[in-house]
């Protein structure tokens, strides 16, 4: 059987310039943050971005891999407005596609069952269809309903943050919500995973927590081990956000906000490098999980 | 009550209390309010005349006592349910069980809402807010009532909202052949008064003012018409009201609400 595992540096090589690529997670929350501080690093370039965004959106946005972002918001939380998005848009220099959070992940769900959309009344009565150039069918039975068709979200890769995975590419997701997760690897032509923990036979060590695996193997085409990889978004259970990264982040959007000129602090040369600026991996497990 | 407790019940308890109040008889729902004032509301709401309410720790996980907003220990509540954004639409949202109470960045006379941006253009706006969340949907869908802190023109906009996040009354909008029937926009609550939707063709009509509030200094902060109901001074909580509230919120997040912590009587 196939061995999945892969460096983070052979994901991004699997990518190219243009493709569209999911994010999984919320906000501030299970974003594979790895990967993404893998994709500014790279020279790749002309991105649509399909996600709930957080600090990923933000990131991509500032470094200019942006070339469309499809969204329903993006947001830090505790810092409601993300800063280095929020100058993107102002300044007009990315596409974008905004949703209503529910018609998103309707989007993903079409695009997983091969389906050129899927019936919604989301969406009616507010600027969302007219702004985004979603058109509308009438239901052929006699109620003959007027609802809007919520195009495939079609994923050329999906990058997801899970908590455990094997070899083979079983993935287990635990901690309280994985939100929608599931649905970016079955929207995705590729999906690659980042893991907190990586065992070789997961049946083998975890043979209790079957119901955790969320979606199944053949929806996994790489399996990076990347322990605290979502750093700085929250992982429970193993751990929370990091707002004072966050409040450093955002700070360094202010005047002049060069991107340039702070993203080490943010990307690092390396992994390797960015996980000891931020104080290791105990530092990371030290961080408290966020009360709501 | 007293009339020392009177004296001491701030502006933003009434607030509460007033907003805990749309949250009444509404049946076995998801009450979700967002914000202190709001998620105070729902609480208790649930904790007094509505126990049948449904609502999460914010997170994940439905409660049957509600978790005081603010810090506090990550255990500290006992899950009787379980409903993660996972699947939030299938169970709350789409199916129309649900009441959010919310605060957007601006509300016109047909009640359309607007948090996505504001002036400019879609692909260039002057002022990137949130994005539309899940407002297109939870307007269409169930009810919905709203909490301002400071009752201004800037929030209550003359014409129309900068871009249309939530579905409102206004004919215009509605694409012909459309479901609009589960459209119920209900309660505002501000730091002057209370609204409704009971006006002619869903007008928004101001029901009760604030102790000290006249309609006069409300339209005056408000961008379009207002129609007048009854006009009833809006009731202040009582010690047990109160009590429920500062065990929700024992660090006195309700304190930053409005401009100044104003008591609810002026004085």
């Amino acid at each position: 059987m196939l061995d999945k595992r892969m460096t983070m540096e052979d994901v991004v090589g699997q990518l190219s310039d243009g493709m569209t690529i999911g994010i999984g997670g919320w906000g501030p929350r299970r974003k594979p943050m790895a990967l993404i501080r893998a994709i500014l690093r790279s020279d790749l370039k002309d991105l649509t971005v399909v996600a709930y965004g957080g600090a990923d959106v933000g990131m991509l946005c500032a470094a200019g891999k942006v070339k469309k972002l499809v969204f329903a918001f993006v947001s830090l939380d505790t810092i409601p407005l993300e800063p280095w998005f929020r100058k993107a848009r102002e300044a007009g220099a990315i596409e974008v596609l905004e949703l209503d959070e529910g018609m998103f992940q309707w989007g993903l769900k079409a695009a997983a069952f091969g389906l050129p959309f899927l019936p919604t009344r989301v969406g009616l009565g507010t600027d969302l269809a007219e702004l985004g150039g979603l058109k509308t069918v009438q239901s052929p039975y006699a109620d003959g309903e007027t609802l809007v068709a919520m195009p495939a979200l079609k994923l050329d890769a999906a990058l997801i943050h899970v908590n455990r995975s094997d070899w083979r590419g079983n993935v287990h997701l635990f901690g309280a919500d994985s939100y929608y997760d599931e649905w970016f690897a079955k929207a995705a032509a590729k999906t690659y995973v980042s893991c907190e923990e990586l065992v070789d036979r997961i049946e083998d060590h975890y043979p209790d927590d079957a119901q955790l695996n969320l979606f199944e193997r053949c929806f996994v085409s790489g399996v990076v081990h990347m322990p605290c990889g979502a750093h700085p978004s929250s992982m429970p259970p193993a751990y929370g956000w990091d707002m004072k990264a966050f409040k450093a982040y955002a700070d360094a959007a202010r005047e002049p906000g060069d991107w340039a000129a702070v993203a080490d602090r943010f990307v690092g040369t390396t992994e390797q490098a960015y996980l000891e600026s931020i104080g290791g991996k105990e530092a990371v497990a030290a961080l408290p999980l966020p009360i709501f | 009550m007293t009339d020392v407790t009177m004296t001491e019940v701030t502006l933003a308890e009434l607030c509460i209390f007033a907003c805990s109040e749309a949250f009444r008889a509404n049946g076995e729902i998801i009450a979700t309010g967002v914000g202190p004032v709001p998620r105070l509301a729902a609480s208790l709401a649930k904790l007094t005349h509505s126990p049948e309410l449904m609502m999460t720790d914010g997170e994940a996980y439905l409660v049957e006592q509600p978790v005081p907003i603010g810090p506090r220990g990550y255990d500290e509540r006992k899950a009787s349910g379980y409903l993660p954004f996972s699947r939030f639409f299938d169970s709350a949202v789409w199916t129309g069980r649900r009441h959010a109470m919310v605060t957007p960045t601006q509300l016109d006379r047909f009640g359309q809402i607007n948090l996505s941006y504001l002036g400019g253009t879609y692909d260039k706006p002057k002022t990137q807010m949130l994005g539309v969340r899940g407002f297109p949907g939870n307007t269409i869908y169930h009810a919905n009532s709203f909490f301002f802190p400071m009752h201004t023109a800037r929030t209550f906009v003359s014409g129309e909202v900068d871009m249309v996040s939530g579905v409102g009354y206004n004919p215009a909008k509605r694409v012909p052949g459309g479901n609009y029937s589960d459209v119920d926009l209900r309660m505002i609550v501000t730091n002057l008064c209370v609204m409704d939707f009971g006006g002619t063709d869903n007008a928004i009509r101001v029901v009760s003012l604030h102790p000290g509030v006249t309609f006069e200094e409300v339209q005056e902060a408000t961008g379009f018409r207002l129609e007048k109901g009854e006009l009833t001074e809006t009731p202040l909580p009582g010690a047990q009201a109160l009590e429920i509230i500062a065990s929700l919120d024992p660090h006195n997040i309700r304190a930053s609400v409005i401009k100044d912590n104003p008591p609810a009587r002026r004085g």
